[in-house]
């Protein structure tokens, strides 16, 4: 492949995965405990305004990633509401969260539009990043980077080998059976759907603070609903979910690359290419069984205690 | 110790079922007051600037005009995807097939240029409303044969069509007498397929009859056809529909069909009309606010036309705000999900009442 480097390209693939990886990491717990959100867009752009104009304001990258992962929680918590409380339907809310944040960045980001912020800085680990090859590639990321994976990790070992793991996706498999052993159904819900929302706000304001470094309205272009996609595509297992997250940075670096490098493909092939992946990917999982096996019993359907 | 509790109504309140948007509204009109003040806007003049002024002031016929040009594609996608959406059927992609109708239309009425004849128009309505239904067969039949998620595929399609519309406008739909810039022909101006008013300044247009015409069949459809039966059947007890006789996946077809042919010639009357050109700012989101009007009218054709005029008050007083007080083009659509938002919350209100008080023992 003249014109791209390949260490180059690998290294980016990982920076470009990462917001769908923590807005899928954060979804695949929602829908574990059996709650579908469809504004995982809504929350990231909140997310990436939110977490842009903290950093522009306080100077520090790290403040702006609070500032996103509780601008998300709060979207996050207006849909818990509605949905958990007010026995809303879950697809028309998620839908009504995206519009709102859409809607809603775009006016908190009015005032932060064309202004750049320095790059935070990388780790850089010592002794790790001299290993030729791989310390380029793995090794000169930033914290939140590292933070992804080791979520990958940490959600992996909550819902396979803890206890509070085992308890939400009773929730999820089953309302009714749960709430009969005496589980506060609701309550384990909110808290999923919270935690979802701080990881989606934390996603996009990677977008804004460490990707492209500014501000544009609608800059996560899809991002939350590639996002979606994804825990379809794992399976809703959290490996799976790196993985899924890892091939669909590789396509849009490639895309980019490239694009950049003139190749002679129609760029709208290209620049659509995530897209037409996305839909490829939930063809090709619909054919195995075990995907469909492994959805979540009471996946978006309403919770009322009768008594 | 006293706490908030639901409890299920025998029967459905009717008060609250058509209560609930007017009460939205007024509450969307507060809140979002409230987000202006806290963005430091004077949020009395933010409301009376968006819902107001334009109506009253000294260009209130103009205003008047847009009303509705804003509204038609609001109401035609609206009243499509109400069929579907009655039956759990979730088409969300309708900004693409909006988009992909308008490129065939476009296609058709360029391809052609500059041949005389009015039956051209109708040529390119047709071509829309095939091309935004095949658009929305691919979730369909996807759904239908693999069971793959309608919404996750109809959405991802929006970005697919609009990257199409981007490479066309620059590419192959490019205006060769227009001097390098951007966009196609100006095809309002191409009298054959133009959809200009049809009484000169009231901004009605072959669209809003269109859409007129979409409400009555809409109407008609739901209260006396079988099919309209059936779809309400299979949204309320998709058990008891199968029982019924009712196929679900030819519903599928039938309310994706539907909604992607009206979709399709909305965005037609749009390019062919107000908009003229096909550029790549052409979509402006009515695919998604149609979603709103949707809901906000009940899922109930006449109720989707009430509540798409308001909408379009929405998207004009948006249009004034930014010129006169610079808002973003994207902070109407806050309003518009605000709107949802309270909307949603007010409809527990439709089967449940709360009650305050002790926990009954039964």
């Amino acid at each position: 492949m003249g014109g791209i480097d390949p260490i180059l390209l690998l290294a980016s693939l990982m920076v470009a995965s990462t917001p769908i990886l923590l807005a899928a990491l954060g979804e695949l717990v929602v829908e574990r405990a059996g709650v579908l959100n469809l504004g995982v867009e809504g929350m990231m752009i909140t997310g990436a305004v939110c977490g842009f104009a903290a950093t522009v304001l306080t100077g520090s990258p790290w403040l702006g990633f609070v500032a996103a992962a509780l601008a998300g929680g709060v979207m996050a918590l207006i849909f818990g509401v509605l949905t958990q409380y007010l026995l809303s339907n879950q697809v028309a809310t998620g839908l009504a969260l995206t519009l709102f944040g859409l809607g809603l960045s775009a006016l908190i980001g009015q005032s932060y539009a064309g202004i750049t912020i320095d790059r935070p800085p990388s780790l850089n680990l010592p002794l790790l990043r001299d290993i030729p090859w791989l310390g380029p590639i793995v090794f000169r990321h930033d914290v939140i980077l590292y933070l992804s994976l080791a979520m990958v990790v940490a959600i992996w070992w909550f819902l396979t080998r803890s206890r509070g793991g085992l308890i939400l996706r009773a929730v999820g498999e089953n309302h009714d059976a749960a709430h009969a052993l005496g589980y506060p159904v609701i309550a384990i819900r909110m808290a999923a759907i919270t935690f979802g929302g701080a990881m989606a706000g934390t996603g996009g304001a990677y977008i804004s603070i460490m990707r492209l470094r500014q501000w544009t309205e609608g800059m996560t272009s899809g991002a939350g609903w590639i996002a979606l996609a994804i825990v379809v595509f794992a399976s809703w297992r959290s490996g799976r979910v790196l993985l899924g997250a890892y091939l669909f940075g590789g396509v849009t670096v490639l895309q980019l690359n490239l694009q950049g490098a003139g190749f002679r493909i129609p760029a709208v092939l290209l620049s659509a290419s995530p897209y037409l992946i996305t839909i490829i990917v939930l063809v090709l999982m619909s054919l195995s069984r075990n995907a469909r096996n492994a959805t979540p019993g009471n996946l978006g359907a309403t919770f009322h205690a009768s008594n | 110790m006293a706490m908030i509790r639901l409890e299920r109504r025998a029967d459905p309140s009717n008060f609250w079922r058509y209560g609930a948007p007017l009460v939205a509204v007024l509450a969307t009109i507060i809140a979002g007051g409230i987000m202006f003040a806290l963005l430091g806007k004077n949020p009395v003049e933010a409301i009376r600037t968006i819902f107001w002024t334009p109506f009253t002031g000294r260009n209130a016929a103009y205003y008047l005009s847009q009303l509705p040009i804003k509204a038609a594609p609001l109401v035609l996608i609206a009243t499509g995807l109400a069929l579907g959406f009655r039956a759990g059927i979730w088409n969300i992609g309708a900004e693409g097939q909006y988009v992909i109708g308008a490129l065939s239309g476009a296609a058709v009425a360029l391809a052609l240029y500059p041949m005389e004849g009015r039956w051209l128009f109708i040529i390119c309505i047709a071509a829309s409303l095939a091309g935004g239904m095949l658009w929305a067969m691919i979730p369909a039949v996807l759904k239908v044969r693999l069971g793959v998620s309608e919404i996750l595929v109809s959405l991802m399609l929006v970005y697919v069509a609009e990257n199409i519309l981007a490479s066309l406008a620059v590419g192959a739909m490019k205006n060769p007498e227009g001097y390098g810039f951007p966009g196609s022909r100006n095809l309002s101006q191409y009298p054959a397929v133009a959809n200009l008013d049809i009484w000169s300044g009231t901004g009605i247009h072959w669209g809003v009859i269109a859409a007129l015409l979409s409400v009555l069949a809409g109407q008609i459809l739901l209260s006396r056809h079988i099919l309209g039966f059936q779809i309400q059947v299979a949204g309320l007890a998709p058990r008891a529909a199968r029982f019924a006789g009712v196929a679900p996946g030819r519903l599928v077809m039938v309310c994706m069909a539907a909604s992607g042919a009206l979709a399709g010639a909305a965005g037609w009357f749009e390019l062919a009309g107000p908009s003229g050109i096909v550029s790549v700012d052409f979509n402006v989101g009515y695919g998604f606010t149609a979603i709103i009007v949707a809901f906000l009218g009940r899922l109930h054709p006449v109720g989707i036309l009430l509540a798409g005029v308001l909408l379009a008050v929405t998207y004009v007083g948006g249009d004034v705000a930014r010129s006169s007080l610079g808002l973003p083009a994207g902070s109407i659509q806050s309003f518009q999900g605000m709107l949802l938002f309270f909307l949603l919350a007010l409809d527990v209100l439709t089967a449940y009442r709360i009650r305050i008080g002790r926990k009954a023992r039964a």
